[in-house]
């Protein structure tokens, strides 16, 4: 090693330091504890090795019930908040008054307290013996009979759940393809209208391939956020997601750690590498999906 | 196809209240004859790019009427017009290749105009061939250098057969090389296809070389039209004299006093009695200035430039208003070393007077 190798390593040590004890170390070991059957922290003891851990959190219903709810999560918030923020922004950039005063105001959820937006989604949503809230007191208005979305049917929790999720993420997606549609540079609308190009085909050949690498951006980062939510249903529904039904799957992994049945670092390592294996594949084929046509 | 302007004007409302609007077309009053290159020439923020769009439809006039042959296009939309653009920037779409490119307009048209893809990929291909971009079909407009970009630009605006076809700035994002390249295929396209062309440039030499007609602008106002040469050779202002011309026109403040012209102490010309007493701009063309022993006009010589064909002498004068005017002389007129002044005679044919105001005093013995 010469002289100027061992400069530049001596330069990197901080970071390959604090990157190695706080981010390589754990990540190695979770897949260690994941393959040792029943380690204690305390003790730090562990009956045998093998692949019990994945095989018990697989056969897990409260496993499955997290993963069913986050796969729903997924599928529904992913699609349906970019496509809202898409419409939201193309609205935003062909608006000149109030411009600014509209995406300040699309932009507040983005900077408020996450438990308190749940609070409020919570008072909106929850009928009490006093109250049936205001949702359902706009849905008796037509007609509907009320439904108590926080402690009511699965479907009902699943929308707020929805809901509260499309909401959150909307700002932050809004701000990307506002910008992204803001660079788009004034001549190719103009070339595209001395041609007389239809406004719709106008945003389906030129404004959607042109900001189709900000779409995809989104999308990819939508899919990991929502596979691994879990304080927006800790908002709305309390710590106790298995008994509401709605746990996701990174809620199960806190449980078998810290939760009421916590202690199970092993199941909870397993269960957080099954995370990353779905995340892993989905992000493999969204990016094969994407090649070739996104432009960028 | 004719296109006339008639009295166009265009304001831009102010941003403040109470600031005067912008009027970046002013009063702009031109026929263009069937079948022309035109160029549309003026320093930047003259008004020459607003002209173009006002001409093509993306921008509408305040006041004044645009004709296309005998109809009045002034309320059309641009896609109507029946005009071709090519951008500054050359606009291609980056996710399109260069036959799609070229197909794009073609996949606007409605109703009977409709063509079959075959249709459409046969029209593209001519187009193609016209700029000879064919061989690079299947590229994308990045994988292109900036002069097949252009062509590209040139084959989508050609490919609908406009009837006027317009040119914003086409070589400025050019090499020296490809430039001068560029603009003799942007005269043979023309030529070929027949179509009346406007192109804008702030370069004179570019819109001298290849034009038919040039209209010299300058603050939304129209300072001159003409074919090239006769607009060098006989400015009617001091703007024109001045914007025109590489090197720059040597401008000397004179004095016109019982018919001689003097500048400085210097009498450079006489015989002007039809002219009376008055503070005067003279304005001499660097290739009129001829090294005389026997001359009137005497300078100092600050330097030689010495370029082979031409040489040229950086001379000073106490009217001038340049401290570096500039003389162009063959070799064997040159001063010799360490000579510290020179007189010059002076070509009256390129020498110009111009009135305080700027306008052009046409003296009798002149045309």
């Amino acid at each position: 090693m010469n002289e100027n190798n061992r400069k530049a390593w001596l330069y990197l040590m901080p970071a390959v330091l604090f990157l190695g004890v706080f981010m390589v170390y754990p990540l190695v070991d979770v897949v260690v504890y994941s393959f040792e059957e029943g380690y204690n922290f305390a003790s730090q003891t562990f009956f045998g090795t093998g692949t019990y851990n994945y095989s018990y959190v697989l056969h897990d219903p409260y496993f499955m019930q997290a993963l069913k709810n986050t796969f729903i999560l997924v599928i529904i918030t992913v699609p349906l908040s970019t496509g809202f923020a898409l419409l939201i922004s193309l609205a935003l950039s062909s608006i000149k008054k109030l411009k600014e005063l509209f995406s300040t105001i699309y932009f507040l959820p983005y900077v408020t307290n996450t438990l308190a937006v749940g609070l409020v989604f919570m008072i909106l949503f929850k009928k009490t013996a006093y109250s049936d809230g205001l949702v359902n007191l706009l849905l008796g208005a037509f007609g509907m009979s009320p439904v108590d979305f926080i402690e009511g049917p699965y479907w009902a929790k699943m929308f707020v759940l929805c809901f509260y999720t499309v909401w959150v993420v909307l700002p932050f997606k809004i701000l990307i393809l506002t910008s992204a549609l803001a660079s788009v540079n004034e001549d190719y609308y103009n070339a595209a209208r001395i041609d007389g190009t239809s406004r719709s085909r106008m945003f389906w050949r030129i404004t959607l391939p042109m900001i189709s690498p900000m779409i995809f951006y989104l999308v990819i980062t939508g899919f990991i956020g929502a596979f691994k939510a879990y304080s927006d249903a800790v908002a709305i529904f309390g710590t106790n997601l298995n008994a509401a039904g709605m746990n996701t799957i990174v809620g199960y992994v806190y449980d078998m750690l810290y939760g009421n049945s916590g202690g199970y670092p092993s199941y909870a390592s397993a269960a957080a590498l099954i995370l990353f294996a779905i995340v892993l594949t989905i992000t493999v084929i969204n990016l094969m999906i994407s090649r070739g046509k996104v432009s960028a | 196809m004719k296109v006339v302007l008639d009295h166009l004007f265009m304001r831009f409302p102010s941003r403040k209240k109470g600031d005067p609007d912008t009027v970046a077309v002013s009063d702009f009053d031109l026929e263009i004859p069937d079948g022309l290159l035109v160029g549309l020439l003026g320093p930047s923020g003259c008004g020459k790019s607003t002209t173009l769009n006002l001409i093509c439809g993306l921008l509408t006039p305040s006041s004044g009427r645009i004709f296309f042959g005998d109809e009045d296009v002034t309320s059309l939309p641009p896609e109507h017009r029946g005009v071709g653009l090519v951008f500054q920037n050359y606009a291609l779409y980056p996710h399109l290749t260069v036959k799609k490119n070229i197909m794009f307009p073609l996949e606007n048209l409605k109703g009977d105009k409709k063509m079959t893809r075959r249709e459409m990929e046969e029209k593209a291909l001519e187009a193609a061939r016209l700029v000879q971009i064919e061989d690079y079909m299947d590229r994308r407009p990045a994988e292109l250098s900036g002069g097949q970009q252009q062509r590209v630009a040139i084959a989508r605006a050609l490919v609908k057969r406009p009837g006027v076809l317009l040119l914003d700035e086409p070589l400025s994002n050019l090499d020296a090389r490809l430039r001068l390249q560029t603009r003799e295929e942007i005269r043979r396209i023309q030529k070929e296809t027949g179509i009346t062309t406007i192109f804008v440039t702030h370069d004179q030499e570019e819109a001298m070389s290849i034009t038919d007609m040039i209209v010299v602008m300058e603050d939304g106002i129209i300072r001159q039209t003409g074919k090239p040469q006769e607009v060098y050779d006989d400015p009617a202002n001091l703007f024109v004299a001045k914007f025109l011309g590489t090197p720059a026109i040597n401008v000397f403040s004179g004095q016109i006093r019982s018919g001689a012209l003097y500048a400085g102490e210097d009498i450079i010309a006489d015989g002007l009695d039809g002219i009376s007493d008055r503070k005067v701009s003279v304005a001499i063309r660097p290739e009129a200035l001829v090294p005389d022993p026997d001359g009137p006009f005497r300078c100092g010589i600050s330097a030689l430039e010495v370029m082979g064909r031409d040489c040229s002498i950086v001379f000073t004068h106490p009217s001038g208003t340049s401290p570096a005017l500039r003389a162009i002389v063959g070799s064997e007129l040159l001063p010799g070393e360490g000579e510290k002044t020179v007189r010059f005679r002076i070509k009256p044919s390129k020498m110009f007077i111009f009135g305080e105001d700027g306008e052009r005093i046409r003296t009798e013995e002149r045309p």
